[in-house]
């Protein structure tokens, strides 16, 4: 697999002292849709705007196909297209000005046509003549959009994409970054929405503290921590587990009317069998069965929290 | 790609079309002004004051007139450029596009310095209506416009970026330039101060640009011309080492 970003111990110190990014390392495929999740402060927008360049690194090295985001920043400039997470836009000039000017200031030449295709699949070609000031916040989000794209960019950044965007336009944005990756771009997006790296990412890394703490296949990070759980619904309540069912870490719930079984994806189904036949023998009855597998949230969830701990 | 080109017109084209969206105060706003100097004191004042150096008394504040509104103008208009980005945030798209210091500058100062040439022009045009111009040395008047626009313009950009607010905006230029231009012999020869205070003045830059300025228009001068010119380039380069600087480190552009 090629990578087309390189982040080799990216260390970051802000002039408060504050230690945005620890030792960072982290590999981009290209062609892949990258989803960085990780609560609040993490150091989402911090990694992102410095290998975009709007934040100096303190250490550490960044490459972008093979070009030094520093030394070579002209060269790797050009391939990254970026939406940043706070709606920052001018007020005064209009749709259309403000896309054919982030073009140009990438240094690509003119091209209405391109300008207007990528205003109309961003829904804002009946704005194109209106200045930014009257466009509603959704609008100025497909706005950043369409001026990152404008000069045809081979790594898209989209920092938040969906931050305070309703239910409508967050289905036409995860569309629309599944057409960008059909068409070869690479997308790395950061959120703290877990659904939305589900629903998108090909892989994740979770970030937290400015710590990489995992990055991973969207698919097998789910089964490696994904943990199953078969919630047994009970026929008459009882007051414990049975000693002998001990080794099966059962858990009775408060109302004493089910147990559940944890299990994971490596020991599939070992242990199910028997343990359905020895609730039998103990004269256990269930009358309804679940099973359950942890979403990513879970996942999500408990590593952060070890990582809390551990500190 | 040895030059963005592409980028240089971009933001030049929309610092442009800033200015004309803002026309009454980048325009407008400093010729009615500089109408009034010429009102108040052109003719008020002006018919009570022999001439100086045989030119009349208005036509002798012409030079330091149209110095006073390229000076304020300049800075105003280039700080403003590049302060409103980073109060606004969209300084993003600038630092994270493939453009160099040099490019950056280029556009940003050049458009501020274009704006206030053609200024310069129009004041001057204006002040034909009031007083009889005379300009004997043209290709130096315009190069002595030139020169300061782009000077102060840099600097105007310098205070731009230094600046984390509003009041750092204005301060300058109302603190600094404003006064240093009316003591700078915009409305008088320095030559008639007592000796002292003319050599206090000498340490003031704007003496240099406008008597400069005003020998390409009289051919009389506070100090000699090729004085004024090295001192013109010093600011220049000074101005340009400081951005670059500026450029090289991050200076309150990236954090
Ligand atoms: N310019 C700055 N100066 C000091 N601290 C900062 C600055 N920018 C961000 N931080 C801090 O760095 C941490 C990471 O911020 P950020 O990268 O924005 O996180 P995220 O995008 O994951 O929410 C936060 O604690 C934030 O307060
Ligand atoms: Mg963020």
């Amino acid at each position: 697999m090629q990578n087309i970003i390189s982040i080799k111990n990216l260390s970051k110190v802000y002039q408060s002292g504050f230690h945005a990014l620890n030792e960072i390392n982290l590999e981009i495929h290209k062609g892949e849709i990258f989803a960085l999740l990780g609560p609040n402060g993490a150091g989402k927008t911090t990694l992102i705007n410095i290998v975009c360049g709007i934040v100096n690194p303190s250490s550490g090295q960044v490459l972008v196909d093979q070009r030094d985001i520093v030394k070579d920043y002209r060269e790797a400039r050009f391939l990254i297209g970026l939406v940043p997470q706070e709606l920052t836009t001018d007020a005064f000039e209009t749709v259309w000005n403000a896309v054919s000017f982030s073009r140009g200031l990438y240094g690509k030449p003119k091209n209405p046509e391109l300008v207007e295709r990528i205003i109309k699949q961003l829904s804002l070609w009946d704005k194109k003549d209106n200045k930014i000031m009257t466009l509603s916040g959704g609008m100025k989000r497909r706005l950043l959009i369409a001026k990152a794209l404008s000069h045809e960019p081979q790594v898209l950044f989209l920092d938040e994409p969906t931050a305070g965007v309703d239910v409508n336009l967050r289905q036409d944005m995860w569309n629309l970054v599944k057409e960008l990756k059909q068409s070869g771009v690479t997308i790395i997006l950061t959120t703290h929405y877990i659904e939305e790296a589900e629903e998108m990412a090909d892989r994740i890394g979770i970030i937290n503290k400015g710590r990489i703490l995992l990055v991973d296949e969207k698919k097998s990070l789910m089964t490696k921590l994904g943990k199953k759980e078969l919630i047994l619904d009970l026929h008459s309540p009882i007051d414990e587990i049975p000693n002998k069912l001990e080794v099966y870490n059962l858990i009775l719930s408060k109302d004493k009317k089910s147990v559940t079984f944890t299990y994971d994806e490596n020991n599939k189904g070992v242990g199910i069998a028997e343990l359905l036949k020895e609730l039998a023998n103990e004269g256990i009855q269930f009358k309804d069965l679940q099973t359950k597998q942890s979403s990513l949230e879970d996942i999500f969830l408990s590593l952060v929290d070890s990582d809390k701990k551990q500190s | 790609m040895i030059l963005n080109t592409h980028a240089i017109r971009a933001i030049f084209k929309f610092e442009m079309s800033r200015t004309l969206r803002t026309f009454m105060q980048s325009i407008a706003s400093p010729v009615i002004s500089t109408s009034l100097y010429f009102i108040v004191f052109g003719s008020a004042i002006g018919s009570r004051i022999t001439e100086i150096e045989g030119i009349s008394y208005g036509a002798f504040i012409v030079p330091g007139l149209i110095m006073l509104s390229l000076l304020t103008q300049s800075i105003s208009n280039a700080s403003f450029g590049i302060y409103f980005p980073k109060f606004s945030g969209t300084i993003y798209e600038l630092l994270s596009a493939p453009v160099s210091p040099f490019e950056i500058i280029v556009s940003y100062v050049g458009a501020a310095a274009t704006k206030s040439i053609i200024l310069g022009l129009i004041i001057l045009a204006t002040a034909g209506l009031f007083v009889p111009l005379q300009i004997m040395h043209p290709f130096w008047m315009l190069l002595f416009l030139i020169l300061t626009s782009v000077t102060f313009s840099l600097i105007g950009f310098i205070i731009g970026i230094w600046a984390d607010g509003f009041e750092k905006l204005q301060v300058i230029p109302l603190v600094i330039i404003t006064p240093m231009t009316f003591l700078g012999g915009s409305f008088y020869s320095i030559s008639v101060l007592p000796a002292f205070w003319q050599k206090v003045a000498l340490l003031n830059p704007v003496v240099y640009l406008i008597s400069g300025f005003r020998w390409s228009f009289y051919n009389i001068a506070d100090v000699n011309i090729w004085i004024s010119l090295g001192m013109t380039f010093s600011f220049l380069v000074i101005s340009m080492l400081i951005v670059f600087w500026i450029f090289k480190t991050g200076y309150r552009l990236k954090s």
